[in-house]
């Protein structure tokens, strides 16, 4: 990689980073100026609903935080939801992109609509599945079950964080193959004819052309998908509310029960300022791997 | 200019400047919840309108948490958004005491003060001063199907006791036929499932804070309450228990998919109108059940109409909460909406009216209900709280939510009742130490 140093190049006399300030300037405040705020409000006493508590409260809000059960099953049920829903739209999305590669008939149209709960705005999915799927009584799901004879599930109550998972990822699984999709059909012909004549079998030529091939494109579906996973909420908002007990209060949640249904904005603060710090993690380690791909 | 001039001519400016004031339109917003009754207020803008040309009404119409939290943001931060709020007997004395209500100790003689329930009218005063005017009120109260009781050859008495509920319930249970035994609410929330099962501990003998608040919720009444409440909903009560609600709760009732049902006694005007429920015909009541004690066995609630002090449309404000609680209100709505539509709970002339006497056979027992609830003394043991199914500080509607989520878990069966109610017992000490009520 050649290395350019933008300060030191001049354009008609001026230097670029004088042109480049006003709009670095302006990111920086965007960014800083409510960074900088939720920092703030984390260190303080304030509880919107006792005016009469006010100042400065060092760490207790962190103390209280991290001392809080919730905490670590709001982390636990985070890291699961986004584990999960990844697994199914990277291992479903590669093998739907594959089935849909293939020449068949009114192929545009299934393409067309295996994308489209893509474009549903979450909450609208999620009162679908509420509803309409998953139901104990009204649901397609329970007179599926109940058809073969077997008793209707209660989706919510029994398998609360499965059902999030499942709608989630119903969600998601399009985006992964629109990507890999479009990944798939840059994959050279002549290459997979070339290892039919050898002798290749279809699982060997998925394995060792088709993989491979796909390995960026995945990667993005990764970082991509984990940024949005990782503040997940709406689906959580309307079917189960975070509950039963704790059983799908994912950290972003658990941050709207605490701003909105305790108004302690302290508390939500340290619980924001928590959730930045996790999604640089996780972000960090995942621009590496991807950078690092994408380089290869 | 001289004075001698200039003093007419500020007058005339006065006068011009008040004539054209009274000719402009005062906009108020109003914000309040999605039930019935606040749709019904809603629908009768244009009466309201045409008897006051000056102001006119710009509705803010939310479901009832998502409500609350705007409201509470906009009132905590002195934003001004909402000339008339609808809030409940539970923040009507807290906000009080935060200035954050006006107070309403000017109403006119017609208002007639003194019609308004009293323990309504306790429920909304802070230092002996209204702070809001009550839209409808309830108590809670036991609905049941005479059908099936009769089938069954059960007998109602004039006070039913929880264990035979669970007996009846168990005879009454026929999923075959999509009949719940029972239908109660389950969905977590401070004002869903906890309102209940606040008035089920209170009658079980337990109390929420000893009178040093310290929780007691790991108690022994607390768990015979509860384990009662998981054994009878998890085993008599309509599939996906956890999250049904007052409203879904209703909507299963009325098209008879449960042969008991005990909640908010303002469900009886919708489940006895044969427009909306398929069971009006052969329906029976009965006050709600008691176990050891027929304390707080019952809740008080009322939904009130008040006006934050950030409002700049005080005066016209006023005029509209007057209204919406006034008697011609109630009037009103009986004539054009039906008897059994009217606003229940507020005013004792709602209960002398003869047509509303017609219509609506429930009414002489909602009165007791509500006359008979006491939120100053609602447990066996004293406690240091106002409520009945809530406990009056602010610090509750985190405690009662977290408190709900638990219990809700427990009804699922994700955990036994004694984890969830040790689990709630701790995170209501952290709550309360927190607050600083605890050392």
């Amino acid at each position: 990689m050649t290395k350019t140093r933008a300060a030191g190049r001049t354009v008609g006399g001026l230097r670029t980073l004088s042109l480049q300030a006003p709009a670095v300037t302006l990111l920086l405040l965007w960014m800083i100026v409510p960074l900088a705020m939720t920092v703030w409000f984390s260190l303080q006493r304030y509880n919107l609903l006792m005016p009469e508590m006010t100042g400065f409260a060092g760490l207790e809000n962190y103390r209280y935080l991290f001392t809080d059960p919730a905490l670590w099953t709001a982390m636990g049920n985070t890291l699961l939801l986004v584990g999960a829903v990844l697994v199914i739209t990277v291992v479903g999305g590669t093998l739907l992109a594959v089935l849909f590669q293939q020449e068949f008939p009114g192929r545009g149209v299934a393409r067309v609509l295996a994308i489209s709960p893509f474009f549903v705005m979450p909450t609208v999915s999620a009162l679908v599945w509420k509803n309409m799927m998953m139901h104990p009584s009204n649901g397609v799901l329970s007179w599926v079950a109940e058809s073969f004879g077997l008793p209707a599930v209660d989706w919510f109550s029994s398998l609360p964080l499965t059902s999030i998972i499942i709608i989630v990822a119903w969600q998601w699984l399009p985006f992964a193959l629109l990507i890999l999709l479009t990944a798939i059909q840059s994959l050279d012909e002549d290459q997979v004819e070339a290892a039919r004549m050898d002798g290749a079998g279809p699982v060997a030529i998925f394995f060792f052309i088709t993989l491979p091939h796909l390995k960026r494109a995945i990667s993005v579906v990764i970082m991509i998908e984990m940024i949005f996973l990782l503040t997940i909420f709406a689906e959580i908002f309307v079917t189960t509310s975070g509950g039963p007990g704790l059983a799908t209060t994912n950290l972003a949640y658990l941050i709207y029960i605490q701003a909105l249904l305790d108004f302690d904005v302290g508390m939500a603060s340290a619980g924001g300022v928590i959730a930045i710090i996790l999604a640089n993690i996780v972000a960090i380690f995942l621009v590496r791997m991807v950078a690092k791909n994408l380089e290869s | 200019m001289k004075l001698t001039r200039a003093l007419p001519l500020a007058t005339l400016t006065a006068a011009v400047a008040a004539a054209s004031q009274a000719q402009a339109q005062t906009e108020i917003t109003v914000a309040t919840v999605n039930n019935n009754d606040m749709v019904i207020m809603q629908s009768l803008t244009e009466e309201f309108e045409a008897a006051h040309p000056d102001i006119e009404l710009d509705w803010v119409v939310l479901e009832e948490n998502v409500l609350r939290q705007r409201m509470t943001t906009d009132i905590a931060t002195q934003g001004g958004q909402f000339d008339v709020m609808t809030i409940g007997t539970y923040e009507v004395p807290i906000w009080a005491e935060r200035g954050w209500l006006t107070p309403l100790d000017d109403l006119p003689e017609a208002y007639d003060v003194d019609d308004l329930l009293q323990t309504v009218r306790d429920g909304l005063s802070h230092g002996g001063t209204l702070h809001a005017l009550p839209f409808y009120g309830e108590s809670s109260m036991m609905f049941y199907r005479t059908d099936l009781f009769d089938e069954a050859g059960i007998e109602m008495p004039d006070q039913p006791s929880w264990e035979q509920v669970y007996d009846w319930a168990g005879q009454l249970h026929d999923p075959d036929n999509e009949v719940a035994g029972i239908c109660l609410r389950g969905k977590p929330g401070w004002g869903e499932n906890m309102a209940f099962v606040s008035t089920l501990v209170n009658t079980f003998g337990g109390r929420w804070f000893d009178m040093d608040w310290n929780p007691e919720i790991d108690s022994p009444a607390w768990q015979e309450a509860i384990s009662f409440y998981v054994d009878l909903l998890g085993n008599y009560g309509p599939p996906g228990a956890s999250s049904n609600g007052f409203n879904e709760n209703q909507a299963l009732f009325s098209s008879g998919k449960c042969a008991m049902w005990v909640d908010a006694t303002s469900a009886a005007g919708r489940i006895y109108n044969p427009n909306e429920s398929e069971v009006a015909d052969r329906l029976g009541f009965a006050p709600a059940p008691v176990a050891e004690t027929p304390k707080g066995s019952h809740w008080l609630w009322s939904w009130a109409l008040a006006i934050p002090a950030s409002s700049e449309k005080q005066e016209a404000a006023k005029t509209f909460i007057q209204w919406a609680t006034s008697r011609e209100y109630i009037e009103l709505v009986g004539e054009t909406e039906g008897w059994t539509s009217v606003p229940p709970g507020t005013r004792e002339s709602t209960y002398a009216n003869e047509n509303y006497q017609q219509a609506a056979p429930f009414a002489d027992f909602v009165l007791e209900a509500m006359r008979g609830a006491d939120p100053t003394d609602s447990t066996l043991e004293p406690n240091p709280y106002v409520g009945v199914q809530n406990v009056g500080i602010p610090e509750f509607q985190s405690i009662g939510t977290q408190v709900g989520q638990t219990i809700a878990s427990a009804l699922t069966g994700d955990v036994t009742v004694e984890q969830a109610l040790q689990s709630a017992q701790r995170a209501t000490e952290r709550t309360m130490q927190r607050a600083g009520y605890l050392d």
